[in-house]
């Protein structure tokens, strides 16, 4: 397999983007981007979550048009319509979520689409060979003949890489290749994007983790809100500059005033381990507190509220209001009183072609009758929801995969509060929701507390957290990495905790 | 339109989808009736119709347990061998006890209690493979299938179980006997019918059915017990099994391997026709009752009227579910 790419003279912008906008329905996302990708160079995109890095990147891989702006191949403007398209023209995105076949062999996957045949047969000896050799180019030495289902996750990306090698990439866009690899694996990695580099590759790179960001990037280009904050060369770039870039925007009056505390605690957790995921995350949350817990995607936030809810396996012990919640239960902590809002709206919390009705009462169902379900009451309960929470219906016999994406959170807040918990987790309350809705939802979490209920608070985006909670737990690969109350609550300090520039830099085998 | 007071009436609220989805089979059978009368004019007669309706009540009161196992995202291909089994067991277990009970009510009930219970145990333990052990409802049932349909030949030796004859003629008027003309069958799968649309639409069972068949998370994170909720579909089928074989057996008073023979595949298409979806997430169980009527309706009319020979009915019952599901999908996609 020899490479396309290295007869392109260095510095040549293989793939650009000029003035990239972008927006879905009435929100924008993109606000006039410029990002160049030239060969030989890995080039940094950072951001904060919901900054507009996985827009940005589909667009330059094809899988998403711009609304504004050009996509230039090789100098000459271009559009692609799908992303079978960019994937001839040598552009290749690698998801997070890998695009393999599981029940397939590794050969089988590197050659899916473009099988070598031999006549009308297929050529799995000289299939087996060049899978065999970009594997090893990439120092992974796994049979081809493996099934990617018996295959460890990092193997699984080292697959990925050999196939889009396969494909004589000269693009490489790389959707944070180590979120789900450990220091070892990520070094090996980090050397292969090395040597593809030197191959005169192209290649995008997106990490969390900025230690690799500066060990790996040539350039590095930063996104705030969809705006292009500022594009460099990754020379003298601090992981201290880059964090303060990512995160550098003022806090209006977006934020409600923080009730204080009460003394009585609500919810204590005990050494809970989610196997795997979270190990002996202790903490405890008081009357009227807002908590709010930051860290990276992948920290291990979701699945330790997920754990002390009884919606996946864990050990150590919960006790709400003193009493010790029997684990494994949801139904269980919801009758204690403690209640989780999933942050995955369309796949965990809607049923999304079911009407508003049927969602909003499904977690309390037992309060609209043992026997017979109260329909009348159940009409009323929705009508009162959509006062409360100011849900925008055109028609309440609609759908709820019909309303819009903060429309659908508010449901989903109403549904949770039908229950009427004395504890809320709240994970990701504004995720991908306009600012106005996000406003509104920030005041009812305040009021909430002010009421006297008890809010947890798990968000990735650091500015909700800080103007929200009252005291924030940060959470660092699976562990607990730090507590912060009052004024000690700032983006920095969160960062540093999460990414474990100053804490220890231990992490839990996956 | 968004005002509170418009449907705060009991009316459920209205769906969008009135059209040929709702309505399609309600149409179909009563096309089917005006064919049936239009051909026979013994059609609409009283013994044609306590007919039609008492043989279709076996499936019927099966494809009502069906019907929630579906919507509830699953499928059992085991009923009909489990009603041929069920039916072995309640004969031979009535036998024996003939010299202890006598002939009598005292051994029909204990007839029906072995049934009873024989259908409720079949259906746990396909419940708990499904929700416990987790192995894919196709499978289980499938093997489940197997095993009964061969234990029933077994026990009947390759041949026929049948009822001591005193018993059978004590049992008969349970299938041929009822009150003001209707005949038990009829009753008990009306009465099934209705507590089924009854538990579908106005329950938490029915309700939650329908969340967990359309998308099992969301049901997990809404507190509902989705193990012990998908065991309960299975059970209240092999109970509902049960009673469909307390029904069957006076009929013939015997059972054997051919006992049941494709009761599953009519239970499904009954309940397909009617409108729940395959896949799960919604279910209707008047829609599985017009579902079983429009199978027996073309059996019964392909043997009254000599157009199309009665050898042909397998493949027009074939067309119907598959022209249903299409109309379904239509139904879908407009959405």
């Amino acid at each position: 397999m020899g490479d396309a790419v290295s007869d392109m003279p260095q510095g040549t912008s293989v793939l650009e983007g000029r003035g990239i906008i972008r927006r879905f329905g009435p929100i924008q996302v993109l606000h006039g981007v410029d990002f160049a990708l030239n060969a030989g160079e890995v080039h940094a995109l950072i951001g904060e979550n919901g900054a507009g890095k996985s827009t940005m990147m589909k667009i330059l891989g094809g899988y998403l048009s711009p609304s504004e702006g050009e996509l230039l191949l090789d100098g000459a403007p271009v559009r692609f319509t799908d992303q079978r398209q960019a994937e001839d023209a040598g552009i290749l995105m690698i998801h997070q979520e890998f695009n393999l076949a599981l029940q397939l062999s590794v050969e089988e996957n590197i050659f899916l689409g473009r099988e070598l045949r031999r006549g009308p047969f297929l050529d799995k000896a000289a299939m087996r060979d060049a899978a065999r050799d970009l594997l090893a180019r990439l120092d992974c030495h796994v049979d081809p003949r493996t099934r990617i289902r018996d295959l460890s996750v990092p193997n699984r990306q080292m697959v990925e890489i050999a196939r889009a090698l396969g494909r004589r990439a000269r693009v490489l866009i790389m959707d944070e290749p180590t979120a789900v690899l450990t220091n070892r694996e990520t070094d090996t990695l980090l050397t292969q994007i090395d040597r593809l580099r030197e191959n005169g590759t192209a290649i995008l790179y997106t990490s969390h983790k900025l230690d690799e960001i500066r060990r790996i990037a040539d350039r590095v280009t930063v996104l705030r809100d969809g705006t292009q904050v500022l594009s460099r060369e990754a020379e003298g770039f601090t992981e201290d500059q880059m964090a303060e870039a990512m995160v550098g925007r003022e806090l209006s009056d977006l934020f409600p005033a923080k009730a204080v505390p009460h003394d009585e605690v609500v919810l204590e957790v005990d050494g809970l381990t989610v196997p795997g995921r979270v190990r002996d995350a202790s903490f405890t949350l008081r009357r009227g507190e807002v908590l709010g817990f930051a860290g990276l995607v992948g920290a291990g936030r979701t699945e330790l509220m997920e754990g002390i809810v009884g919606l996946r396996p864990s050990t150590g012990r919960v006790r709400v209001m003193g009493k010790v919640l029997k684990p494994g239960s949801v139904l269980a902590a919801r009758e204690a009183g403690l209640v989780y809002l999933t942050e995955d709206r369309k796949e965990k919390g809607l049923l999304l072609g079911k009407n508003l009705t049927q969602n909003l009462t499904l977690l309390a169902l037992d309060r609209f009758g043992h026997i017979r379900i109260d329909k009348p009451a159940e009409d009323r309960a929705l009508s009162e929801a959509i006062t409360d929470f100011d849900i925008r219906v055109k028609d309440r016999a609609m759908l709820a995969g019909s309303l819009s994406g903060g429309n659908q959170q508010k449901l989903l807040l109403a549904k949770t509060m039908l229950a009427e918990p004395e504890i809320v987790i709240i994970d990701e309350p504004t995720r991908g929701i306009d600012i106005g809705t996000k406003q509104q939802i920030y005041e009812f979490i305040a009021a909430l507390a002010a009421a006297g209920k008890s809010v947890i608070v798990v968000s990735s985006e650091l500015p909700e957290v800080i103007g929200l909670a009252s005291r924030v737990i940060v959470m660092g690969r699976g562990h607990i990495a730090g507590e912060l109350t009052g004024t000690d609550i700032t983006e920095d300090a969160i960062l540093r905790r999460a990414m474990g520039v100053t804490d220890d830099r231990e992490e839990i085998s996956a | 339109m968004s005002n509170a007071t418009d449907i705060a009436a009991e009316a459920p609220a209205p769906r969008r989808r009135f059209s040929l989805h709702v309505l399609g089979p309600v149409l179909a059978l009563i096309a089917l009736i005006a064919l049936g009368a239009s051909l026979n004019s013994n059609f609409l007669g009283y013994g044609n119709v306590t007919n039609v309706l008492a043989r279709s009540s076996f499936i019927g009161i099966i494809a009502v347990g069906m019907t929630f196992v579906i919507t509830a995202g699953g499928i059992d291909l085991s009923v009909g061998s489990m009603a041929a089994f069920v039916a072995g067991v309640m004969i031979m277990s009535m036998n024996a006890l003939v010299p202890v009970l006598g002939i009598g009510v005292a051994l029909v009930l204990a007839g029906m209690g072995v049934a009873l219970i024989a259908g409720l145990a079949a259906g746990l333990l396909n419940g708990v493979l499904i929700a416990k052990v987790r192995i894919e409802a196709f499978i289980v049932t499938l093997g489940a299938m197997g095993i009964y349909r061969s234990l029933v030949t077994w026990l009947a030796d390759g041949g026929t179980l049948s009822l001591n004859f005193e018993a059978r003629g004590f049992y008969r008027p349970v299938y041929y006997d009822g009150i003001l003309g209707v005949t038990w069958p009829i009753i008990v799968f009306a009465l099934v019918a209705i507590l089924g649309e009854l538990a579908m639409r106005h329950t938490p069972f029915g309700r939650h059915c329908a969340a967990l068949g359309a998308n099992e998370q969301v049901a997990r994170y809404s507190a509902v017990k989705v193990d012990r909720l998908r065991m309960a579909t299975y059970v209240v089928l092999g109970l509902l099994v049960g009673l469909a074989t307390i029904m069957y057996v006076p009929r013939l008073g015997s059972a054997s391997g051919s006992t049941g023979v494709l009761w599953e595949l009519e239970a499904i298409a009954a309940v397909i026709i009617g409108g729940t979806v395959l896949k799960g997430g919604y279910g209707r169980v008047w829609g599985t009752v017009v579902g079983v009527l429009i199978l027996s309706l073309i059996d019964n009319i392909l043997n009254l009227a000599s157009i199309v020979s009665p050898y042909l009915n397998g493949a027009i019952q074939g067309v119907i579910v598959i022209l249903a599901v299409v109309l379904q999908r239509e139904g879908k996609s407009t959405d």
